[in-house]
This record gives C-alpha cells, structure tokens and sequence, in this order.
C-alpha cells in the first residue's frame, strides 16, 4: 500500500518544474494531501486491511469455531495440506473452466448487443432497457429458475429441443458431470452479458462521430472502421470489462451453490472456502484457502495488466 | 483515459473486495441452505405448509396467571385437569402400555388435554425458576410446545419461557455454535437434531445421574447415539426413520402380492412397472431417494452399506470401515439404477424432489422420512390411498434397515436453574408426552411401547409394519465436531459414483479421507 501516492501530488509532480526532484512547495503539498487522505485510509485499513492482516494470522492457526481445544500457532501446516489438496486443485481448476467460458462468451455476445444498441433504430431506448432484465433478476432466483428449466423430466429446455429434434433423449444437463460445466456456463452468460453491454456501450458512447466521418471521407469499410477505430478506441472500456468479469468469475458463489450443492466435482473456489469455514468451522484451514484465492486472483490481474498494458490505455 | 496511480487503487481495492466477501463468510451469515449441517430429519417439524408461529412469542403475562391460578389445583395430580377426556388415566396409568386417547387423533393441542406430570411432586422444590427452552417453530410443532409447556407449569410452578429456534438447520446449528462459543446462560433446553449430539457434547449437561432411568425406555440406538464418551448428552424426543414407499394400485396391477424384500426384487420390480406405465405416462419412474450431494444421501447411502453387511461407514471402535467389498457391489448397484429405474437427474433430488415425484403420480417406489405418508395422504394428494409404506430392501439374506433421524431435547451446561431445565426434559421425553404427540401431530415416538400403543398405531399405521427394521444411525457420536468433514466426504465420494465412477475407484479415496479427519481429530 505504501507505493500507492496520493493523486493530487502525481498531479503536481507531472506540472512542477523539474519532475522527480521534490521543491519546498511539492513536499507541503504532499503532506497535505496526506493529511486529508486520513479519514479514507483509516476506513479502507479498518474495513479492509485489518481483515486481511486476521485472516493471514488466521491461515497460520488452527483456530476452529465453538471448538474446546484451544487454537494453536501452526505454522506453514495449513499451507503444506492446501498444496497437495486435490480437491482444492479441482476447485480451481473447476473456476477457470468456468472464467475462461464465461468471460469468452459474455464479452464476444456483450460486445455485439452493444454494438447493436449503439446504433440508429426505432425503439432503441425500450431495448436497452428490455436488454436488462436478466442482470436484474436476483442470481439465486434466476439460478433456480434455471435449475428447473434444465430438468431431465418436467424442463422446458429438454422439451424445446426434443421438439426441434436437437436430442433424441432427455438430457439431465445439471446432474451429468459432462454438461454441468457448460450449463451453468450458459446461466452466467445469460444472466451478466447484459452487463458486459452496458459496460461497453459506455465505451463506445465516448468514441467522437467525426472519427468515423474522416474514415469514411478516407474510403474505409464498415470492417476497417470497426477493427481500426472502435476497437482500439474501445480498448479502456475493454479492459475495465474483462478485470470485472474475471475477478467475478473467479469468486463465482451462489449460481453454484443453488445448481449443485456441495457436489464434489463441481466446486469452486469460494464454495470449497465456504464449506470449510462454515460448514466445517475450520477457521484455520479456510483463511489458508482464502489467502490462496488471493493470490491467485492477483496472478489473472497481473496477467492482465501486462498483457494488456493497462498503463498505455 | 484511465490514469496511472488512480488505476493502482483500483485494482488494490478490487483485490480486496473478493478478499472481505471470502473472508466475512466464517463469522456472520451462514447461508440459508441444506448443505452441510442441513438435516433432512427436520422434515416432520418443517412441513412447509406452515409458517406461522402462534408460540413464537410465550406471552409472558398468561403463563404466569396460569400458573398462580392452577397451582393449589395441581396439587391433586392429573384430576385437575377440567377436560372430560380420560388423559389423566392414560397419564397416572404410566403411559407405556395405559393406552392412547384415540380422539386425540388431529386434535388440536391445549394444555387442558395435555398429559400430567408423573414426577410433578419432586420437581415442585424448583416452582419459581424460569428456564428458556429454544423450541420447535413452526405449526403444530410449535403449539405442542405451548400446550405441553403451560402445562408443565401448571403442575410444577417452574416458568417456561419458549424461544422459537431458527428453522433452517444449518442456521440452527450456527445459532447454538455462537451461543455455546460465548458459554451463555440464555438458554437452557434445547432441541438437538440426531447428528448433533457428538459436537455439543462438550457444551450439554450429563443427564447420566437424573434421566438414566428413564433412557432405558427409548430405543437403544438413539441413546447409544445419545451417550459421548460416558455421557448421556441429550434425551430422544422424537424420531424419523428412511422407509420404502410404494404405489399398491400398480403392484396389484402388474401382478406383485407384496412390496419387495431385496433390491434385487426392487430392481426387477421397478422395471416392470415402469415398462409398463410408461406407454401411459411417458416420463414415469420407477424407484426415486435422494442423490443430491447433502446429508440426505449420507442417510440414503448407510441404508445401502447397513442393509447389504457393508459396515456403518465407521465401525463401534472408531475404525473406518466405509471401503469393503460389500459396499462396493451394493453402490455398484445404485449406480447402475440410474438412468434404468430412476431417472438421470436423481443425482440433484433432496426429500421435496422424490415427494413431488412420487406424489404426482410419476414413481412406483420412493425412499423417504414419515412426513411424506402424511403429505401423501393429504386430501388434494392424487395418490391419496393408494399408497403404503414398508422397510427398505435389503441383501439377502440381510435385515432392512432405516437411517435414524430425529430430534433430541438437551440442557444447556451454561444453564443457570440446570435442575428446573432436567425436570422439563423429564416431562417432554415422557411416554406420556410421547404418546399424546403421536396422536396429535405425528411425531415418531422413540419409546417402543409408545409405538406399540394401539391408538397410536392408529394415528400411524407403518409404524407396526417397521417395528422389527434395524435403525442404523450415522456416525456423528465418534466424529464429534468433525462429523460435517466426515459427512460430506461420504455424500461427495457416493455422488460421484452416482454420477457415473465405478466405486471401487472412489471408495479408496473416501476411505482416506475420512481416516484424515478422524485421525487428526
């Protein structure tokens, strides 16, 4: 956290002189600036820090809830279990089928309805609005609703295909480990596309009309224009987008939770946390499993940042 | 344009946004949910239908005035009870064998029919105590509670003030965790599900010295259940039981005299009747239990170990026991009945997804608790009497078994009038109180001359046909506070063998697992 300046003094530095080297004026800047950022670093280290600090003490116990034993210092004990835990290993494994699916689809499907919403027609506001819908349903309502759409006997989804002749047998797309993946795949999509949308009909608002006149003036297609100017001007947005919905998708819950219980081949990160934590009390164990969860959703923004060069953007 | 610094505070925050939602988990909100702690045996309090909770608050003005005025009266035993009813011969009769009252069936409960007190004479050196008793929330479960607990002042003079306690299981469980993490003395009697003893144990009072007596009326395998490390923990209230329901139109129809006694007759059976109906009714199923990953498979999967000589997952010694060859052929078995007589989404049913099945008309055979013979035999039910219930199928030459589920009544050690909190339990776990809440709201009795009662046989007619079935209970006594670990660890490794792995491959890997836990305890 130390790193972190405060953006009023970065903003000083850039219009001061000489940049890197502090003047009298800088330096009593920055130390006001520091005092009115107090307040808000006390909150986010009450709120957010100090959390953090308890649960890597936490991992390094093994604390249990409502337990007799008293809760001993352990040591590196938590983390040497946690590294050969195969289930843990299929729980992240599990999470990145679902992230890599889902932040996929919802971006290529998220990026045409924006495109779409974008333009010129007749009733577009209605649209936009109907567009939200599904992101507006409660997810673990919508995940029931879902959970009885793909039942093997009374589900909608069994019977529209069978009428289109897609299938030729009832298919039990939740309970058959094969399409579980997929299926609830296909709920997120449904469910936070609309969201990547709007998140990118943002972007794609921001884009100047005349940058598109001086293309077209300039004799480029539809296809140029939309590979040379809207994508790379779109690029922010893009990324907000995919930080987003990766880091969502990393700690996915409550789709899971409804859908499949603590079935074992279909668990999560945060589900296994949450099984160890509440349903076990293994206080200890589970901020082992958080402080993991931590730095592997550090690992994908790290990925991010230098893969994408968010400093450019 | 997103700027440098500002953008390195963003992502610090996102990062620590997933950290706080992972980490604010262990402490507050348990999820309302049925995993875990979850039981299923909760089914008989937790009919849906009823939400209500006329006890929920014990109006603290009436239970007082009741007192007062009933007390000289109550001296004289059960004769001042006004009721016309003969409870008080079947309450002074010692209960066990007097018989129930029969117009009792369906009544509704009051504390003028409600039982006396055998030993109200002792327990009156505690009149004037007021204990707090975490009771049943919801419909007739928790208006029982009041009659019984009105009742029970009357005669003893000790107060009973009735908290009603969370419904959800899981959330129940959490709610006693924090209170017995903070040693309170809010609470002093408690209901306990089956599963639970072994984990409070530490924080129940020794009922060994003033309820030992009394144990030996109820069903061994609950007390034994009951006991931790020496220690009679919690005394039987009520129980449930796993139980073969079965269509007798369609047995009749397709040629069977008797409903089936292994489960390869329950297989072959089945298929028959599922062949057949399914040129009517093309989504009928023959044989539906519960296969979702939760502790209803634990119960449904220790009927299949129990009932083919594959062990109780871990044996009276504490020694694992759950990978042996018996249980491999019989969950070998299970595996194959899906997608052949039951239908491929079994894998995702709890106890509501095989009723509403079986209730609809659409399954010849179902595995359940006794709420659903109830709930089946409800007026708007189209299987209404065409029904009945039988033990589950067995290996040959095996006894059927029934995983026990249940609720138990417990004292807090934190209590403050401990003495007041026993009586009470005393009173409740009666044959007498057993009795009358067998005829009123169905609830299973633990004792077994309360279940061979003629009146209540006839308020219940399975319980005759399941006398005999060998109660198997899981094995929360020996794992203590790790039975959750143990639990899911069984129902995980028997879903996935549900869903298709063989369970030779599986067991192994079970095994180890639950040998982890134990041994790390």
């Amino acid at each position: 956290m130390g790193q972190g300046q405060p953006v009023v003094s970065t903003r000083q530095a850039t219009t001061a002189p000489k940049r890197g080297k502090d003047t009298d004026l800088t330096r009593a800047r920055t130390r006001l600036a520091w005092l009115l950022l107090t307040p808000t670093l006390a909150i986010v280290a009450f709120i957010a820090l100090w959390p953090l600090l308890q649960t890597i003490y936490l991992s390094f116990t093994n604390a249990r809830l409502a337990s007799t034993s008293p809760t001993k210092f352990i040591g590196l004990e938590n983390y040497a279990y946690l590294i050969q835990d195969q289930q843990f290993r299929q729980s992240i494994w599990v999470t990145v089928q679902f992230t890599a699916l889902t932040v996929v689809f919802e971006f290529l499907l998220g990026l045409g309805v924006a495109l779409v919403i974008n333009s010129n027609f007749k009733g577009r506001g209605l649209m936009r609005t109907a567009m939200l819908i599904p992101w507006a349903i409660p997810t673990v309502v919508s995940a029931q609703m879902w959970k009885w759409m793909y039942n093997d006997i009374y589900g909608v989804i069994n019977d529209l295909f069978r009428r289109f002749g897609l299938i030729s047998q009832n298919v039990a797309f939740v309970a058959d480990p094969g399409t579980s993946i997929p299926a609830i795949a296909a709920v997120d999509i449904w469910k936070t596309t609309p969201f990547v949308a709007l998140l990118l009909l943002a972007g794609l608002q921001v884009i100047p009309g005349d940058v598109y006149e001086a293309a077209y003036v300039d004799g480029a297609n539809r296809i140029q224009q939309f590979f040379r100017i809207t994508l790379p001007l779109l690029r922010p947005a893009i990324l907000v987008t995919l930080i987003f919905r990766t880091l969502d998708a990393l700690r996915v819950f409550d789709v899971f939770y409804v859908m499949f219980g603590a079935r074992q081949d279909t668990q999560t990160m945060a589900i296994y946390n949450q099984q160890n934590l509440v349903n076990f009390s293994d206080l200890g164990y589970g901020a082992a499993i958080s402080m993991a969860i931590f730095i592997i959703i550090g690992i994908f923004v790290a990925l991010y940042v230098t893969f994408l060069k968010v400093e450019e953007a | 344009m997103v700027h440098r610094r500002s953008f390195a505070w963003l992502l610090l925050i996102a990062l620590l946004v997933p950290i706080l939602v992972a980490c604010g988990g262990g402490e507050g909100a348990a999820p309302a949910g049925t995993t875990g702690a979850a039981s299923p045996s909760a089914s008989p309090a937790a009919s849906p239908a009823a939400s209500a909770s006329p006890a929920a608050s014990p109006s603290p003005a009436e239970s007082p005035a009741a007192t007062t005025e009933a007390s000289p009266a109550a001296t004289t035993g059960a004769a001042a009870s006004p009721s016309a009813t003969d409870t008080a011969a079947t309450g002074t009769a010692g209960g066990a064998t007097g018989g129930g009252d029969e117009s009792l069936i369906g009544a509704e409960p009051s504390a003028e029919t409600a039982p006396a007190f055998a030993g109200a004479e002792q327990a009156k050196q505690y009149s004037g105590a007021t204990i707090t008793y975490y009771g049943d929330t919801v419909g007739i479960g928790a208006n029982l509670d009041k009659a019984l607990a009105d009742r029970f002042t009357q005669e003893t003079g000790i107060k009973v003030n009735i908290v009603p306690k969370p419904q959800n299981a899981t959330e129940n469980y959490a709610t006693y965790q924090r209170l017995f993490q903070a040693q309170s003395g809010d609470i002093d009697v408690l209901m306990v599900d089956v599963i639970w003893p072994g984990a409070f144990a530490p924080h129940l009072a020794d009922l060994t010295q003033a309820l030992g007596e009394e144990a030996k009326q109820h069903y061994p395998g609950i007390i034994q259940n009951n006991t931790i490390e020496g220690k009679l923990v919690a005394m039987p209230w009520f129980g449930d039981f796993g139980m073969l329901f079965y269509r007798t139109d369609l047995l009749q129809k397709y040629g069977y005299s008797a409903p089936p006694k292994t489960w390869d007759e329950l297989e072959e059976m089945a298929k028959k009747i599922q062949d057949g109906e399914r040129a009517s009714t093309p989504d009928f199923q023959g044989f539906v239990f519960q296969g979702n990953a939760y502790e209803g498979l634990t119960c449904d999967a220790l009927e299949w170990l129990a009932s083919s000589n594959g062990g109780t997952i871990i044996d009276e010694d504490g020694k694992v026991t759950v990978n042996n060859p018996q249980a491999v052929e019989i969950l070998n078995k299970a595996r194959g009945w899906i997608g052949t007589i039951s239908p491929r989404g079994v894998t995702g049913y709890q106890e509501e997804e095989a009723r509403n099945t079986f209730q609809g008309g659409n399954a010849a055979f179902m595995r359940n608790w006794p709420y659903a013979y109830s709930a089946g035999n409800s007026a708007d039910s189209p299987i209404k009497g065409k029904f009945d219930v039988a033990p589950l199928p067995a290996a040959e030459d095996q006894k059927p078994v029934g995983t026990v589920g249940g609720w138990q009544l417990a004292v807090s050690n934190y209590s403050k009038n401990k003495d007041a909190a026993i009586e009470f339990v005393r009173y409740m776990t009666s044959p007498e109180v057993q009795t009358y809440r067998a005829l009123i709201g169905s609830y299973v009795p633990t004792i077994a001359s309360v279940a061979e009662d003629a009146a209540v046989i006839k308020a219940m007619p399975f319980l005759e046909n399941l006398a005999d079935v060998q109660r198997v209970t899981r094995p929360s006594a020996t794992t203590g506070e790790r039975y959750n670990e143990v639990s899911t660890a069984f129902f995980q490794g028997m879903n996935q063998i549900l869903n298709g792995q063989d369970a030779a491959q599986v067991l192994p890997g079970v095994q180890q697992r639950i040998e982890r836990i134990v041994g790390s305890r």
